[in-house]
């Protein structure tokens, strides 16, 4: 993709594929199911994986395969939008500060530090909290926290972007700061952008799963796979089906955007290192 | 027997040999350069001596040195060797000290590892040493870290470094390759000073170095060797014509006479023009004058305010005072003002966008003025620069330095611009290559009457190329002069010092 | 350096300032009144409850008396817990969070630091690889999973730890929170002291090192080590922030009668003045980590210390 014959590259292409492989199957897997992952059924509680309940049912009876795809649904959803409302602001602020420089960018830079300081999770509690557990407000409260990191590096890039000579070249042919930016800045920066995003949304996943699991995030009958592992936990000696299922998703899920992210990262590391 | 013996030394990675069977010897107190363009696999040749090369390389052939065989030696029995007997000086003395450990203990370790001394004593020896390369105060640059000290000190502590543990062999991998031209030449004078018995293998792409200071000359091309003997007849006589080009591609003094200055109107005109970097002054009330036509070469050391200048001029850099005329209008901080000025960089892949293609890259000053249709301009730009449509797709990466640098002068002069600005740019290419880099810039001028403003470390290389020619030193302009008048009759103590510190690629008399 | 000390120090005090003002103003522009969402209370007890928690005051004095309260250290009443003041909660509950949160640290270091550089010694070797595979594990698994998982495993079946924490537990109740809480942390460490030792190692100054014959022991201890543990050192910073916040999972799952656990109880509880208080000394408490790590950074780095 990248580079060919990483060995990185191998193990980027499977975590791509495995990936697709959960997010269709939280898509199409609720339908092919008979049952229904709000439908509470007392004669078949926490019932072991079998073929009538492949993953098992939990504590009030419920299809905990159904639920866990539910589940794998909105962890996914939460992880794309809030990482792409984090992608957004940064990169806007980011780039705006690396583009004008000079005292501007200093003043946006040090409220970035100061940001950065801050115990970004229990504001997100403290937010949780005042308004209530509202499930968009979670979208973007872990989206508004997480821009920090995007912000510094699409800073950092354009920074020295703009210092670079073919940059220099450009604005001596005559390219006005738009065409700078579309034709020269951007198409450079895309690259490290990609590379962040991916190691980003398993930062987000954990946040919104951690939220999830203290009962501050997505609320009944909505279920993620924090909220999943949440009721897990309290069936954790009789039925240990209904923590490890979820709990092994959410593993599976974060260690495929860690692989993704590092070999990306690898990659394109070895890509600058080269040119 | 020789001291040290290569006989066939390989050095593969995969399919390629970037050192192909390379043999020679050097004796005790001898001095060997090794010579050829980069790529040539002289650096790899050095740290397989060392058994430094790479891991993922394979090294055939046969190292001996004082009656051991140094190939398949283990790490531990390589580490009695290393230093002690074998040591070795690296280009860049920034990256090549630990920035993290003070300089004295840098050296101090390598004594105390091989037991030569400890404690006091080898603090006193280091010290002795610093003192030596001719560092002042000694004991404070024991505690000094790399950084607090300038490239040339940082050099010396790395001389000193090699020389602590009084090697029989001192490999110097182009030891000045980063420093000015006068600490060069210091550098080198060192080396030839301190060294006593010690036997020489020098690494180098410039000739000038080499006929100074060795005894013997081998060089190199596409990893092999294509001629060695005393460096005196193989410079006067090369029997290999790689050698003849790279010799008559060297930079000397004298080589060729200076073109008058062209009777014509100014294009380009700065006064009393001041630059600044935060509190640092780069370039004090410097004064300029182009004419049209005319090729003016700014010279001067790294730090001497000379790029500084040129970008104040080109609008990339604002300038803190003074008056900057261009065609007779005077300019403000606008680079849109600059239409007619252009820029080409020392480093050619580095000024084109690693994402656009020649054709793009090329086209792109046409497009900027809003004009279409551009396709065959490029396709003839690109044959008058020497290369052809089959570059037109190609990214920056698949374009070797030359045809880079090309393509940035092609940039560079498609709107027909009255001024070209030229910041050292063949400084990072090879002999030959800067030669007809040079050529085709002179070619350029006669037939458009382009202005050409060459700036450059080396006087050598500016010689036969520039009509006029302007020192700067410490941010000012401290001569200017027609070039042939310069050259023979320099004024200030700056010019005499850098065209002293060329060095000549012909053997003394 | 002194300098360098007084300017970090001087810059804390806005990022401090910001963190009381956001919390402040989030708590305070809740929709409804902090007791709307209870049982319905009678007009007079409500208005008593209004002038003890000073609400009636306009917003900006409400903020001044606040912020006096918290030069003094007064964090203002609880809104669940009646007879205790914030400040007291956070008194009685911080020590052990500290306790555990700065064991776990410790254990990171001890086992990540060293786990990394043996990885990063043997690059793609067994060794290596299975350092990596585990530590990517540490990452990959929330410490909300690994924690029950720790109980069930060690307490529940193996019996060789309390799965819960009594109150005269001794040191064994500590064991199982600290390592669940250490283990992500382990895996980072681990993660970051590989990657930017093998960094370090294809510097060139350690090839001018290599070519003075030192041995691969001195080449680490002498050269590579310390700018290879800059990043680590710089790592802690962040690394309290998150053990905090594992701290409050850990706490839940363990039974910990920590700082943590308040803050989740008053977090469902709706307890804002609690949640304020803990969010603010939280903030301080990161802050103030931060500024050390800042400071022993540019201590270890000459060309910043006298830069």
């Amino acid at each position: 993709m990248l580079i060919p014959g990483l060995p990185e590259h191998r193990v980027v292409r499977f975590s791509l594929g495995l990936l697709l492989v959960i997010a269709v199957a939280a898509v199409v897997g609720p339908w092919m199911s008979p049952h229904d992952y709000t439908a509470v059924n007392f004669d078949a509680l926490k019932r072991p994986p079998s073929a009538e309940h492949w993953f098992g049912t939990d504590d009030l009876g419920r299809d905990l395969f159904v639920r866990t795809m539910m589940g794998i649904r909105v962890t996914l959803i939460v992880a794309v939008v809030a990482s792409l409302v984090s992608l957004v602001i940064g990169i806007l602020y980011g780039a705006i500060a690396g583009l004008i420089g000079g005292r501007v960018d200093a003043v946006m830079m040090r409220l970035v530090d100061a940001l950065f300081a801050l115990p970004f999770v229990f504001f997100v509690i403290l937010l949780v909290v005042v308004f209530d557990n509202n499930f968009y407000l979670v979208f973007l409260a872990i989206g508004v926290v997480n821009w920090l990191d995007m912000a510094r590096i699409v800073r950092g890039q354009t920074l020295s972007l703009r210092e670079r000579e073919f940059v220099d070249a450009a604005r001596l042919a005559g390219v006005g700061t738009p065409g700078l930016i579309v034709r020269h800045i951007a198409p450079n920066l895309i690259g490290v952008v990609i590379v962040y995003l991916t190691l980003s949304v398993p930062q987000v996943i954990l946040m919104e799963s951690f939220l999830s699991f203290l009962g501050l995030g997505v609320q009944e009958p909505q279920t993620s796979l924090g909220g999943l592992v949440d009721i897990g936990v309290s069936q954790l000696e009789t039925a240990s089906w209904i923590l490890l299922i979820p709990a092994a998703a959410l593993a599976v899920i974060l260690m495929c955007f860690n692989f993704l992210g590092d070999g990306l990262r690898d990659a394109l590391d070895a890509r600058s290192r080269a040119s | 027997m020789s001291l040290l013996e290569v006989d066939g030394l390989s050095v593969v990675y995969g399919e390629k040999a970037v050192v192909d069977n390379l043999s020679f010897q050097l004796d005790r107190g001898e001095s060997l350069g090794l010579v050829g363009e980069s790529g040539a696999g002289k650096t790899q040749a050095a740290l397989a001596l060392m058994g430094l090369a790479h891991p993922a390389a394979d090294v055939r052939g046969d190292i001996r040195f004082d009656g051991q065989t140094l190939t398949g030696l283990s790490e531990r029995e390589l580490n009695r060797v290393r230093a002690t007997r074998i040591a070795m000086v690296f280009q860049d003395p920034l990256q090549a000290l630990n920035p993290y450990v003070r300089v004295g203990d840098q050296l101090a370790r390598i004594l105390i590892e091989h037991r030569l001394a400890d404690g006091r004593v080898a603090r006193d020896r280091v010290i002795a040493m610093l003192e030596r390369v001719g560092l002042a105060h000694p004991e404070r640059q024991f505690s000094a870290f790399p950084h607090e000290l300038s490239g040339g000190m940082r050099q010396r502590a790395m001389i000193a470094a090699a020389l602590v543990t009084e090697p029989d062999v001192l490999i110097a991998d182009e030891p000045t390759t980063a420093l000015d031209v006068t600490v060069q030449a210091q550098i080198l004078e060192l080396l030839e000073a301190l060294r006593d018995d010690t036997a020489l293998l020098l690494i180098t792409h410039d000739l000038g170095v080499v006929s100074g200071h060795c005894e013997r000359t081998l060089v190199m091309s596409g990893g092999q060797k294509v001629e060695e003997g005393n460096t005196r007849s193989l410079f006067l006589s090369p029997s290999h014509p790689h050698t003849q080009a790279m010799v008559d591609a060297a930079p000397r003094l004298g080589a060729v006479p200076s073109p008058p200055r062209p009777r014509t109107e100014p294009v380009l005109r700065t006064s009393e023009l001041d630059v600044d970097y935060g509190e640092h002054r780069a370039v004090q009330s410097a004064e300029l004058t182009l004419l049209k036509g005319e090729t003016l070469a700014i010279v001067g050391e790294s730090g001497s305010g000379k790029s500084s200048l040129v970008r104040a001029v080109l609008g990339l850099l604002p300038a803190s005072a003074g008056e900057v005329v261009f065609l007779g209008r005077r300019l403000g901080e606008s680079v849109a003002e600059r239409r007619g000025m252009t820029l080409v960089f020392q480093d050619p892949i580095a000024s084109l966008n690693p994402q656009m293609r020649v054709r793009d890259s090329v086209a792109e000053p046409l497009r900027a003025r809003g004009e279409a249709d551009v396709k065959q301009r490029v396709i003839d730009m690109l044959q008058r620069v020497g290369l052809d449509e089959r570059f037109l797709e190609r990214y920056p990466h698949q374009l070797s330095g030359g045809q880079a640098q090309r393509v940035a002068i092609a940039r560079a002069v498609i709107t027909s611009p009255d001024v070209l600005v030229c910041d050292e740019a063949v400084a990072a290419l090879d002999g030959r290559v800067r030669r007809q880099i040079l050529e085709l810039l002179s070619s350029l001028q006669a037939e458009t009457g382009l202005s050409i403003v060459f700036i450059s470390h080396d006087l050598a290389t500016v010689e036969g190329f520039s009509h006029r020619v302007m020192v700067m030193h410490e941010g000012r302009v401290v001569e200017v002069a027609d070039a042939a008048e310069l050259f023979a009759r320099p004024v200030h103590a700056q010019t005499r010092a850098l065209l002293a510190a060329v060095p000549s690629p012909d053997p003394a008399a | 350096m002194l300098r360098y000390t007084l300017g970090r120090l001087l810059g804390a005090i806005p990022t401090v300032l910001l963190v009381i003002v956001l919390a402040f103003a989030l708590v305070r522009s809740a929709p409804g009144g902090p007791f709307d969402a209870e049982r319905v209370v009678p007009p007079a007890t409500e208005a008593q409850l209004r002038a003890y928690y000073n609400l009636d005051a306009p917003l900006p004095e409400q903020f001044f008396d606040y912020l006096a309260g918290l030069l003094r250290g007064d964090f203002g009443p609880s809104f669940r817990y009646t007879d205790q003041t914030v400040s007291e909660l956070i008194a009685s509950s911080f020590p052990i969070s500290m306790l555990l949160g700065s064991l776990a640290l410790l254990l990171a270091l001890l086992v990540g630091v060293p786990a990394g550089i043996l990885a990063a010694l043997r690059p793609n070797t067994l060794t290596d690889r299975l350092v990596m595979a585990l530590a990517m594990s540490g990452i990959s698994i929330p410490v909300f999973v690994f924690a029950p998982i720790l109980v069930l495993v060690f307490a529940v079946h193996l019996n060789w730890f309390p799965a819960g924490w009594s109150s005269s537990g001794g040191i064994s109740r500590m064991v199982l929170p600290v390592v669940a809480l250490a283990l992500p942390q382990i895996a980072y460490v681990a993660r970051l002291s590989r990657a930017s030792l093998i960094d370090v190692l294809n510097s060139d100054f350690i090839r001018t090192a290599r070519a003075q014959g030192l041995s691969e022991a001195s080449i680490i201890r002498y050269h590579a080590l310390k700018p290879a543990m800059l990043p680590v050192v710089s790592y802690l910073g962040p690394a309290v922030a998150i053990v905090l916040t594992g701290s409050v999972i850990v706490e839940e799952v363990f039974g910990v009668p920590g700082i943590g656990q308040y803050f989740v109880r008053g977090a469902l509880n709706r307890d804002y003045t609690l949640v304020l208080g803990i969010v603010i000394f939280y903030a301080v408490l990161i802050i103030v980590a931060n500024l050390i790590v800042d400071l022993v950074y540019s201590w270890l780095d000459p060309r910043i210390r006298n830069g």
